[in-house]
């Protein structure tokens, strides 16, 4: 049979050569590959998240001081400034708080903490919205209205509010000693609770699109399983606003931790994340000792503008429209 | 017809879609319900290796027939009987850049039928049955690791007879196969099917809204309008006598290579909306040939006027 629409012999050898390459330089290639290498801000951004996470991962490693461990806090090194001050000294690079506390190590253990409850809030959000999205969108009916109108209320609430809520509720009704153990996956829950409908917004509309697509007609006509088709061919195809919304979010949730924590309904002062830093520095900051509250809010900012900032490149480079 | 040899018959098929306004709308805007009766009462049978083709205007209910047929729709009314092992029945869809998953290649796509239908078959026999379904198409093996992306509207189109084929089908429904292709593309890929039905046996229901690409696949053609058929005949009489006046309008549209300057009758008016059809014959508003009768009643297909091919009472007239 003849064929003039066969992709061209040259054409196909350069294909295979490509698919032959690893999976780095597949990953330069590809649209968002060459998107990345092509935006410095994306690049730098990515770059300090890098660095903050790597060295959040590594601080039981690379700080010269446990700031959990009480027995090792003295306090005759305490309210030390930082070492560019001429009372700075070593090893405190960024001073020490009232209970001599390395602020280095304390602000790298909280951005430990912060990182992982962003991150953890994020993934559960995701996989309940996500869910109940592709639930919402591919049946419709009933369900469908169940479920947005449960979102719908809570997006009617002020989202600080409903974490609040869910937090002060969690920790009034825990015994003492289970408190400081469940703080994190408490903060966790109470994050994810009102972010999930954002998610499953999304999730739903992209399904209600993809449902009625002919190659899902292909597969429902050779009687695929629901979930099958659900999970095998529509959700890779919701993915792509899905993953802009969710870097977005971690932002946020990292914000949303730090507020909680600062209002006093977040990490306790034994487990500090940057928020409760940032709460204990509030009281010293008319002292004079600005460094206890400066760093951690320094931190923070980095963390969430270089999210932001991934998740702006992000918005961009998926939109078809601005390429 | 022989009853016997028909793999699958529609008997008063009916499908009704409810399109009013929401709820409250209709509270506040004391509107009534709206249905929309896409396909109104009809009637086929197809013989076993034999294409049928439905054509008809776009609107006309024709793709709602094919989703009725494969059971994508429930019908509202009236039945359909497949002769046939339900398993072994498969579609083309119309659109090749939305039937095949974005996000799969090609070897996926392919063998997702057969890994449903079929779960016992080993990754090896999935694997040798996927080359040889991509040479049968007209495509190679090496196309199994490519996504959809990477090929042409026609090639995508063969990718989708490729999936069809895979679970070894008896009965194939086509909703506008070539329509979204280019002309002399058209012509490989109704080739290649035509071929295909000769190889394996193939029954087609073929949905076109295109007299010539009709004329070179069926056997029998069905004339829709407005959620009926208003004209059914084997296709050498259609084209030599057509019974309907819609069929002689749709004939004249043709262009036609001897004649190219022939003086052409335009099409005159437009479909009238499914939601509100017209009183008794829906085609008289557009008819040269309509009297009071066409008005008031309804035509039916009745087997003492030209052996039941038309809905027409102006065709009753000159009855043979």
């Amino acid at each position: 049979m003849a064929e003039p629409e066969q992709t061209a012999p040259a054409a196909k050898d350069d294909l295979r050569a490509r698919q032959a390459n690893g999976v780095w330089s597949r990953l330069r290639e590809s649209d968002l590959g060459y998107s990345f290498v092509r935006h410095p801000s994306a690049i730098f951004a990515a770059a300090l998240l890098g660095l903050i996470a790597l060295s959040a991962l590594l601080a039981p490693w690379i700080t010269p001081q446990n700031p959990y461990d009480l027995a090792a806090l003295e306090l005759w090194n305490s309210e030390i400034p930082p070492i560019w001050d001429e009372r700075g000294q070593l090893p405190y690079l960024l001073g020490t708080d009232v209970q001599g506390r390395d602020m280095l190590s304390a602000i790298l253990y909280g951005s430990r903490i912060s990182l992982i409850i962003g991150f953890a809030s994020v993934i559960l959000a995701l996989s309940v919205g996500l869910t109940l999205g592709l639930i919402a969108g591919y049946f419709g009916g009933w369900i469908d209205n169940v479920i947005m109108r449960i979102g719908d209320i809570l997006l009617s609430m002020p989202f600080i509010l409903i974490a609040i809520l869910i937090s002060a509720m969690a920790t009034a009704s825990l015994p003492p000693s289970l408190k400081s153990a469940l703080a994190a996956p408490i903060l966790i829950f109470a994050i994810a609770v009102p972010s999930w409908v954002q998610y499953a917004r999304t999730v739903r509309a992209s399904t209600m699109v993809e449902r009625r697509k002919e190659y899902v007609q292909a597969a429902r006509l050779i009687r695929v399983k629901s979930w099958r088709i659900m999970l095998q061919h529509i959700l890779p195809n919701t993915l792509t606003p899905i993953m802009v919304a969710a870097t977005l979010n971690f932002g946020l949730a990292i914000l949303s931790e730090a507020t909680l924590s600062f209002l006093g309904v977040g990490m306790p002062s034994d487990q500090p994340s940057l928020g409760t830093l940032i709460r204990f520095g509030n009281e010293y900051l008319f002292s004079g000792l600005w460094w206890i509250v400066v760093f951690p809010a320094v931190q923070l900012c980095l963390i969430v503008v270089s999210v932001n900032m991934i998740g702006d490149w992000l918005r961009d480079a998926l939109n078809p429209k601005l390429q | 017809m022989n009853r016997t040899d028909a793999i699958l018959e529609a008997v008063a098929l009916e499908r009704r879609f409810d399109v009013s306004a929401p709820w409250l709308n209709r509270v506040i805007e004391r509107k009534p319900r709206q249905t929309l009766r896409a396909v109104d009462g009809v009637d086929f049978q197809i013989r076993r290796g034999q294409t049928l083709a439905i054509v008809g205007e776009s609107g006309c209910g024709k793709s709602t027939i094919a989703k009725l047929v494969t059971g994508l729709y429930e019908p509202s009314g009236g039945a359909i009987q497949f002769h046939g092992d339900p398993n072994r029945m498969q579609m083309i869809f119309q659109d090749p850049y939305a039937s095949l998953n974005p996000r799969w290649r090609v070897g996926r796509i392919i063998a997702e039928p057969l890994r449903t239908l079929r779960p016992e078959t080993s990754a090896v026999d999935l694997g040798a049955r996927v080359d040889e379904l991509l040479r049968t198409v007209g495509l190679s093996p090496s196309d199994a690791s490519k996504y959809p992306h990477a090929f042409s509207g026609g090639q995508r189109q063969r990718i989708s007879i490729a999936r069809a084929l895979a679970g070894d089908p008896e009965f194939l429904v086509c909703d506008e196969p070539t329509s979204a292709l280019d002309v002399s593309v058209q012509a490989q890929v109704l080739n290649l099917m035509k071929q295909l039905q000769r190889d394996f046996g193939l029954t087609y229901l073929f949905i076109s809204h295109d007299l010539s690409v009709v004329r070179h696949m069926a056997d029998e053609i069905a004339v829709m309008y407005l959620g009926r058929i208003v004209e059914i005949q084997p296709k050498a009489d259609l084209f030599e006598r057509p019974l309907h006046p819609y069929t002689r309008m749709l004939l004249e549209t043709i262009p036609d290579l001897k004649v190219p300057n022939r003086d052409r009758k335009p099409m005159g008016g437009e479909v009238p909306s499914p939601i509100a059809p017209p009183k008794g014959c829906s085609f008289h508003p557009r008819c040269p040939l309509a009297f009071d009768r066409c008005m008031s009643e309804r035509p039916v297909r009745n087997a003492d006027v030209h052996q039941g091919r038309v809905a027409c009472f102006a065709a009753e007239e000159t009855r043979k």
